[in-house]
């Protein structure tokens, strides 16, 4: 019993930062039909922002730890936002303008992370960086369950993230002009709506939660390497197509979904099997629902 | 115009001569390491180490063979941590570049293809890392620096029984990684056959590029073993051993010669102070060539230099010596290739920075490891050595 | 008459060539492995550009299918051609290989279309996107399997597929590899050919048109697709197959997103639908591979950088869904691209 109560706490922690970076998979998706596939790259250059900006407040500045994580929060989300609008402005807009098909779109993204990777690997060199401690740890014990202040306020988080992106996408104007777009994209400029200013907006939005992801990421895993973002990218991705890609609620409930299939068959199962297991579910829960938990089909069989 | 013709052709004529002189007075040796993919670390810390060992013999004045300095030429190609890419680049390095002799590649997966091109090709090839029996099996001109995972997995089952008194245990591995997978394989049959059937309470694994492991650590946990046997890479354990204090894990952590990195502790901090490990040699406390090695790598690169620095500096420096063994190169490829091996074989006793070492019938190396406990200061001092019988 | 079999004749005589060449040692061992794999690239990527460029959905699990390729057709020549620790001493004598060495590369390539089937089936319903994702989750599948299988050595991989090709040496003294892989690789365009110039390519490209469409008009969506599938991954097996026999060892990390993904990206950089542009792509891939060692890392920053580039001007691969023959027509007196 302690176990499940620790493995479901375990689970909500791993499967936070599945959601977290699927959001922005399902913005970007949502608006414009495009995988981002670069977005797992996004997260690690926001995690390394997370570390040089850290370094920086905590030992040039000698701040104390809350202040410099005040203070990091913010900066991190927003230079990460400002490399993912770069990518849009640089590799994905002139190639939209020139109405190539998306799936070429989707692999200058590739292209895009492999970019991010190789060039993060060539200027700090293949050193693993160590995360420094913001605030410090405790550790609570609550009837054999153990949990610390760090994996709450992770968990939180990304409650929090998507409380604000579902408020975000179904309260406000900007809102309801990306659900335009991702609508029908060719009525909305015709109705006034600057279609460029949105799509930047939303990759402000995605972008800047995968820095917030990469921040909250580092201090809970404080191992940095040029190819942390790769791997967990890519099961984002999935999470976020298993919950119905572009859908808020779907990728936000994907990720945890995705977290806590891999927990549960490792607590369960001998933890070898555990990406078969995964994955195989994943495939059954794609074969009874083919457009995710909360996709809507689009073209009917007849 | 036939004069112009003339002069071209002698000047053609001398430019290749004087190509060919110099190509005599230097020594060529390939380096096929791990620079991208997945280990990029792995692939660093060679380079580094090769590099400086060769501006040590250049500054000298170069290699003396036979009553003959050459200079040495170090030719590093990567093979991006894939099999294929380790298979082209070692035919590169022997054929367009023609190497006398090539080291690495590092990892198993890229070793074992390699290893059967080089034998096949007749070129000499060391692996400084790569611990699977196979890389070298039944390959006289493959060899490799590191000690077998069947000698480190006894070494760390006979320390944890009588150090830490341990009467159960539990190991968590990398299934992908051969090497993890080996150690941790090797350690469970010896561990129960001298602690009883089902003494190592939990057998678990993760993937190479995981970063959470808190539902196998709470289920090892759970299992309350005494000790936890890590075969893992220094990246993973920083990590790993965070998690299971965070889980509330109190208990002994015992690691293998993966770990032995300067990184360790800048990655894992207080957390792994006063942890076990079996590894090559000991940093803290090093002496002689060891130590100055250990100084000056680390006033060139601001790190201290892990197994992998240490190791390829070992095999590097065993092909060098295998090379003065020759008594002089001909300057014929296949000739010198040829002595190049059998001086390999004719090494007795290699004193190098990880140990003394010689090569068995199958090119693997016998020395002795050593088990050391990491200290307040982050460093790695020595506990206890251990020679194969 | 000549015109009609130029290409038979010039496929002959570049395939006899490098076989003389190779003989005769004129291409160094270096040069021979990338052009090996570079034949393997071609399959790889014509084989993805059926399901990703004709039928139009977005496989990126193709690696997966060329893992099953590899091992099936390595595991039953080491069991029946060469003694090994796993299997003990070869069942026939190993003087056959040569013979039966095009039916493992075939079986291995069976046996991944089977595998083929983990895709195709969940396709009748799935589409697009969530297609994606059951071929990148089949690719984890195959991968998981093979590392837990401890008797064929897990992750420690697999080997002894050498002392096929040995064998095969011994019975004629030919580099057998090169020709095997230039046979294969012909036979596969070939196979790609007739399959999309068929009845059933057309309703390939039918339902990448509109499957409701297509299925109105009577096309029978649900078996174009399974075949598809099978075909396309049966292609990958085939691959997989050479690619273990010209490395002599197999490991399931060779095969997993990475390599996936550089498939997906010769085959976009080919252009969708093309056939000519896919090995044109595989080719060029591969050279430039190849040219760009000297850079080390940077070369990794270089080649995504070319390829970013090559999308802004030509934003449809190299070839878009055109054929050679579309470019230079003159071509098409000699050979029918489509």
């Amino acid at each position: 019993m302690e176990n499940l109560v620790q493995n479901i706490i375990n689970a909500l922690q791993w499967g936070s930062f599945y959601a977290l970076i699927a959001l922005g998979y399902t913005l970007v998706y949502g608006v414009l039909t495009l995988i981002n596939f670069a977005h797992g790259d996004v997260f690690m250059v926001g995690a390394y922002i997370a570390f040089f900006s850290a370094t920086f407040l905590l030992t040039t500045l000698g701040l104390p730890g809350w202040i410099a994580l005040a203070l990091c929060i913010p900066v991190t989300m927003i230079l990460t936002a400002m490399v993912g609008v770069t990518l849009e402005r640089i590799a994905y807009r002139p190639l939209r303008n020139k109405g190539a098909h998306r799936l070429y779109v989707v692999i200058t993204a590739l292209m895009c992370g492999l970019i991010l990777e190789h060039a993060n690997l060539a200027i700090f060199g293949a050193s693993r960086k160590a995360f420094p401690q913001l605030i410090a740890e405790h550790v609570y014990t609550i009837g054999g369950v153990t949990f610390t202040n760090l994996k709450i306020a992770v968990i939180a988080t990304a409650f929090l993230a998507f409380l604000f992106l579902h408020w975000m996408v179904t309260r406000t104007r900007v809102g309801m002009a990306m659900r335009a777009i991702s609508y029908d994209k060719f009525a909305v400029p015709l109705l006034g709506i600057p279609l460029d200013r949105i799509i930047v907006v939303t990759f402000i939005l995605g972008s800047g939660f995968a820095g917030l992801a990469g921040l909250l990421f580092a201090m809970s895993y404080p191992v940095l390497e040029p190819y942390m973002g790769a791997l967990i990218g890519w099961k984002a991705f999935i999470a976020a197509v298993v919950g119905g890609i572009g859908d808020i609620r779907g990728a936000f409930l994907g990720g945890f979904l995705l977290g806590a299939v891999e927990i549960m068959v490792v607590a369960f199962f001998p933890s070898t099997f555990r990406d078969l297991i995964a994955f195989t579910v994943l495939l059954l829960i794609l074969t009874w629902k083919p457009t995710g938990l909360f996709g809507i089909a689009k073209t009917t069989k007849i | 115009m036939k004069r112009l013709l003339t002069t071209l052709s002698i000047s053609c004529i001398a430019m290749i001569m004087a190509v060919q002189v110099i190509a005599a007075d230097t020594i060529k040796i390939g380096f096929n390491l791990e620079m991208t993919g997945d280990i990029p670390k792995v692939g660093e810390s060679s380079k580094f180490a090769a590099e400086m060992l060769k501006a040590d013999i250049n500054g000298a004045g170069g290699l003396e063979v036979g009553g003959k300095k050459y200079k040495l030429e170090f030719i590093y190609e990567d093979n991006e941590a894939k099999a294929e890419s380790a298979v082209t680049t070692t035919l590169k390095l022997i054929e367009k570049d023609e190497v006398l002799a090539m080291i690495g590649p590092n990892s198993t997966k890229q070793a074992i293809p390699a290893g059967q091109v080089a034998n096949d090709n007749e070129v000499v090839m060391i692996s400084p890392w790569s611990t699977n029996p196979d890389t070298t099996f039944n390959r006289p001109w493959v060899f490799r620096a590191a000690f077998l995972d069947p000698f480190q997995g006894p070494m760390a089952v006979n320390f944890a029984i009588k150090t830490f008194k341990a009467k159960t245990s539990a190991v968590l591995y990398d299934l992908s990684n051969d090497y993890s997978k080996g150690l941790a394989e090797i350690f469970k049959k010896l561990f129960e056959s001298k602690m009883g059937a089902g003494s190592v309470l939990a057998f678990e694994s993760h993937g190479t590029k995981d970063q959470d492991f808190s539902a196998q650590l709470t289920k090892i946990i759970a299992a309350k073993p005494d000790f936890i046997f890590l075969p893992d890479n220094y990246n993973q354990v920083a990590l790993i051993v965070k998690q299971a204090r965070q889980l509330g894990f109190k208990g002994e952590f015992m690691g293998s010669d993966a770990w032995g990195s300067s990184e360790l502790m800048t990655l894992c901090g207080k957390d792994c102070v006063g942890l076990h490990f079996s590894t090559h040699y000991a940093a803290a406390g090093a002496t002689g060539a060891t130590k100055e090695f250990i100084e000056r790598y680390k006033a060139k690169y601001s790190y201290t230099p892990d197994d992998v620095a240490a190791l390829t500096w070992d095999a590097t420096g065993v092909v060098l010596k295998a090379i003065q063994n020759t008594g002089g190169l001909t300057g014929k490829l296949k000739k010198d290739r040829k002595a190049i091996r059998e001086g390999m074989a004719a090494i007795t006793s290699f004193s190098g920075i990880t140990g003394n070492m010689k090569f068995n019938e199958q090119g693997d190396p016998i020395k002795c490891g050593v088990v050391v406990q990491i200290t307040k200061n982050g460093e790695f001092a020595f506990n206890e050595s251990i020679c194969p019988e | 008459m000549l015109r009609r079999y130029s290409v038979h004749l010039s496929l002959a005589t570049v395939g006899g060539l490098i076989v003389y060449l190779a003989h005769q040692e004129y291409i160094s061992l270096y040069i021979m492995s990338v052009l090996m794999f570079m034949g393997v690239n071609i399959i790889m990527s014509t084989s993805l550009n059926l399901v990703n460029g004709y039928m139009g959905e977005f496989s990126c699990g193709h690696g997966g299918f060329m893992c099953v390729g590899a091992y099936v057709s390595s595991l039953l020549g080491v069991w029946l051609f060469a003694g090994d620790k796993v299997f003990g001493a070869p069942l026939l004598n190993p003087k056959y290989t040569l013979y039966a060495f095009p039916l493992l590369i075939l079986v291995g390539g069976i046996a991944a279309a089977l595998a083929g089937l983990l895709v195709a089936i969940p396709s009748y319903k799935t589409r697009g996107d969530y297609l994606a994702i059951i071929t990148l989750a089949s690719n984890y599948i195959i991968i998981s399997v093979i590392e837990n299988i401890g008797a064929i050595g897990g992750s420690r991989g697999f080997m002894g597929m050498k002392q096929l090709i040995n064998a095969m040496g011994k019975s004629v003294d030919l580099p057998w590899m090169p020709i095997w892989v230039f046979l294969f690789t012909v036979f596969c365009i070939w196979l790609m050919r007739r399959y999309i110039s068929s009845t059933f390519g057309k309703g390939v490209i039918a339902i990448c048109q509109d499957e409701v469409a297509a299925e109105i008009m009577s096309v029978n969506t649900n078996k174009i697709k399974t075949i598809t599938f099978m075909v396309s991954s049966g292609m990958a097996g085939i691959a997989g197959g050479l690619f273990a026999y010209i490395l002599g060892y197999v490991n399931p990390g060779s095969f997993n997103i990475l390599k996936s993904t550089e498939v997906l990206v010769m085959v976009y950089l080919g252009g969708m639908g093309s056939l000519s542009g896919s090995v044109l792509s595989a080719i060029l891939f591969t050279i430039l591979l190849e040219l760009l060692r000297p850079l080390q890392i940077v070369k990794w920053i270089v080649i995504p950088l070319l390829l970013i580039i090559l999308m802004q001007f030509r934003p449809e691969g190299i070839m878009g869904n055109r054929e050679l023959g579309d470019i230079f027509p003159k071509l098409k007196k000699f050979y029918r691209f489509k």
